[in-house]
């Protein structure tokens, strides 16, 4: 009898000693790299995760067209996060118990905000590829969860920068912004900044419409009555697009200045709806047109093959997901590099991450040692050309490094202790 | 708050007071006469909405004259209410009639998801915007504020032909006072031989029409995306439980009420704007639960 059991546990070492070769991490390439990707397919901000997604699978197949990463091709999945919360935790759950290497997740902040501890709990690599909430790396540390694109700080900061570089006179200042974390949030940013740098502003109105309002027209009679120099709204999507028109067909475009962060991605749609001399941002340096980068083969082939296949131009959603595949493309050479060309361990790999330096579609980006990634920013005045929508023109690109609050502080207190004297120190690229 | 910023205020609340009146009446109609509650309102809306978008960006491309997109919204609300309205009565609802009110609701409510994912099937997830009807409107001035003809007159004067016109066919023509007896008595209206199924259905249509209506008038002034359907069905609600259910000219009163309330909220105070609706239909409903021009309904056991 004894013999017996110990014949079995023999064998059931020698099972176990043979199957450690193939978790061996120095020889093996899996068959596959695994992504899964959370965007938003359904609900209003599909105006940005759809585009994202066939970005993504355009990206995923010319790279796999190029042997994938490191020899190994990718297989992605996409997570829709208009299925709500529940849904969405369930489904990264499930990417990663089916093997997923490495998620890229979310759009939403929201969503960031509840998939980052569940990452780091799951032990598996999430790169933030588009949500802009500055809380997640200023309240806490992260080992597996990386950002492979800048923050709301940067992206308000330099909008104050270029409205104070451009109109360094204006006196009063009003804003439109969806009632839900992003509007309020970015406003924090944006108004304390301002006021740190001009203290003397003046802010006439703060209007918070609900989320998908269908109509500003209370609002835009009121700001008309009240006529202030410059108009702020971070809203995006339907809301933005309505807002523009409205205010367009009412005459308010050319009673103030408008600044608007995130209407990169609607200056296709709005077409000539969007008046001259707006103030456009791309919470980034995201731009079809990028001044440093068209007339580069990549570039150029980039934005006609998506045009191509989508019928449109990249808005700054697809040029963040080109971003994080970017991201994932160096760190996993970076990492095969350090592992003498073998395959990299997962701790290998959260180690390329660490410092990593990578470049898309726009200047290079650097991740810094909070894990938050260092981007430029991109802002431009509307303009008409040949294209049947508007297009940028005194365009200033900021280097993002001086304008992400230094690791370990808190984003609206750091910008609260900014001073006038900061408008003098930045000096962006200008290009006319 | 001086007199100009007060009679602004009042111009923008009639503004939005008319095309939420609306969409109001149509369900008060339905539910006055068939006793439903129709969820499925907020997609007639949407669809009247997108129809109109689709057909006139259709028309202004193959270069006819954008003042078509008006008899449109007429087309679009008529085939609305025609089409999805009459179906819905036939197929679904007039088999339930006899049945408990919840089960009505929810089969409202299925068909109200169902048109949803229908919204997004045929015209996707991207906002559709054609504007045409109030460019050619122009603007007008008042006090150094700009509005639309369309926003300040238009609407108000479609809002009120169909209030009067509503009033005017429900008491003096021989299909309304039909309308009339069957809401009040549907029992008593056969017996005196009303075909109430006839009255149902015709009442439905018309109902369903009056939000495709809506929605086509609320189109060239906002992005159409889904969601708006459901975005309307909440205030419509607001409107119809403020007002009482089946009073259409209490209907107006409180579309007005909860027109002025919003508008002056954003004047005044503009963190309240989204509540004040909601706030008044609880103010009305606490005092007088069976709204404003309701009166208290006997149940038959």
């Amino acid at each position: 009898m004894a013999g017996h059991h110990i014949r079995a546990a023999l064998f059931g070492a020698a099972l176990a000693a043979g199957a450690i070769p193939a978790l061996a991490q120095d020889g093996g390439k899996p068959d596959e790299v695994k992504v899964g990707i959370t965007t938003f397919l359904t609900g209003p901000a599909s105006v940005f995760g759809v585009p994202a997604r066939d970005a993504a699978e355009m990206i995923i197949a010319r790279m796999n067209e190029n042997g994938g990463i490191g020899g190994v091709p990718i297989q992605a999945s996409f997570i829709d996060e208009g299925a709500g919360g529940e849904a969405l935790t369930a489904e990264f759950r499930r990417n990663v118990q089916d093997g997923a290497d490495v998620m890229l997740a979310a759009i939403s902040s929201g969503n960031c905000t509840q998939l980052a501890p569940l990452a780091e709990d799951l032990e598996v690599i999430n790169l933030m590829w588009d949500c802009g909430t500055q809380r997640i790396f200023e309240e806490n540390d992260y080992k597996y969860v990386f950002r492979t694109q800048a923050n709301a700080t940067p992206e308000m900061l330099a909008s104050v920068l270029y409205l104070l570089k451009q109109k360094p006179d204006f006196k009063t200042i009003a804003v439109v912004n969806q009632d839900y974390a992003w509007g309020r949030d970015s406003w924090d940013i944006f108004s304390t900044a301002l006021k740190a740098m001009k203290p003397d502003v003046e802010v006439v109105g703060e209007f918070f419409p609900a989320f998908g309002a269908p109509d500003y027209s209370t609002e835009i009679s009121r700001l008309s009555a009240l006529r202030p120099d410059v108009i702020l709204s971070t809203s995006w999507g339907g809301d933005l697009d309505t807002f523009v028109r409205q205010a367009a067909q009412r005459g308010l475009t050319q009673q103030s200045t408008f600044v608007l962060p995130l209407a990169e991605s609607s200056l296709e749609r709005l077409g000539s709806a969007l008046p001259e001399g707006v103030i456009v941002g791309a919470r980034g340096d995201h731009y079809f047109q990028h001044p440093e980068m068209v007339g580069q083969a990549d570039f150029d082939t980039f934005v006609k093959d998506f045009k191509d296949k989508t019928g449109s131009y990249p808005i700054y959603s697809v040029f963040h997901m080109a971003q994080a595949f970017a991201a994932l493309d160096a760190a996993y050479e970076k990492a095969i590099e350090a592992n003498d060309g073998q395959w990299p361990s997962k701790d290998q790999l959260v180690a390329a991450f660490e410092g990593l330096e990578f470049q898309a579609y726009g200047r290079p980006i650097s991740i810094r040692e909070d894990n938050q990634g260092v981007e430029a920013q991109l802002l431009g005045t509307t303009t008409s050309s040949d294209m049947p929508f508007k297009t940028l023109a005194d365009i200033m690109i900021f280097d993002g490094g001086p304008l992400t609050a230094p690791v370990g502080e808190e984003s609206v207190e750091w910008v609260g202790g900014l001073t006038p004297a900061f408008v003098d120190e930045i000096k962006p690229t200008t290009f006319q | 708050m001086n007199a100009q910023l007060f009679i602004l205020a009042l111009f923008d609340g009639v503004a939005y007071a008319a095309l939420v009146f609306m969409v109001a009446v149509g369900l008060t109609l339905i539910f006055g006469v068939l006793r439903v509650l129709n969820v499925a309102h907020g997609s007639l809306y949407a669809i009247g909405a997108y129809v109109t978008v689709s057909a006139g960006s259709a028309i202004i491309a193959a270069g006819y004259s954008p003042v078509l997109a008006f008899p449109l919204m007429l087309v679009a609300a008529i085939l609305v209410g025609v089409v999805l309205g009459g179906l819905m009565e036939k197929l679904l609802l007039s088999r339930i009639y006899d049945r408990p009110e919840v089960l009505q609701l929810l089969v409202t409510f299925a068909v109200f998801m169902m048109l949803e994912d229908v919204q997004r099937l045929v015209w996707g997830n991207q906002p559709y915007f054609q504007s045409a009807a109030v460019n050619l409107l122009g603007n007008v001035e008042l006090f150094g504020v700009f509005y639309t003809s369309y926003q300040l007159i238009f609407l108000p004067l479609v809002a009120l032909a169909t209030l009067i016109g509503l009033r005017l066919f429900l008491r003096r023509t021989l299909t309304g006072k039909l309308i009339t007896a069957v809401t009040e008595d549907r029992e008593a209206a056969q017996f005196i031989g009303i075909n109430a199924e006839r009255v149902y259905l015709l009442t439905f249509i018309a109902g369903a029409a009056l939000a495709g209506l809506g929605g086509a008038l609320a189109s060239p002034t906002t992005s159409v995306l889904p969601g708006i359907g459901t975005e309307m069905i909440v205030l419509s609600f607001a409107v119809v439980a403020t007002a009482g259910l089946g009073q259409i000219e209490g209907a107006a009163v409180a579309a007005l009420l909860i027109g002025l309330g919003r508008s002056f909220a954003v004047y005044l105070y503009p963190e309240l704007q989204v509540l004040v609706p909601y706030l008044i239909m609880l103010l009305v409903l606490l005092v007088r639960p069976e709204g404003l021009f309701g009166s208290p309904a006997a149940r038959k056991i």
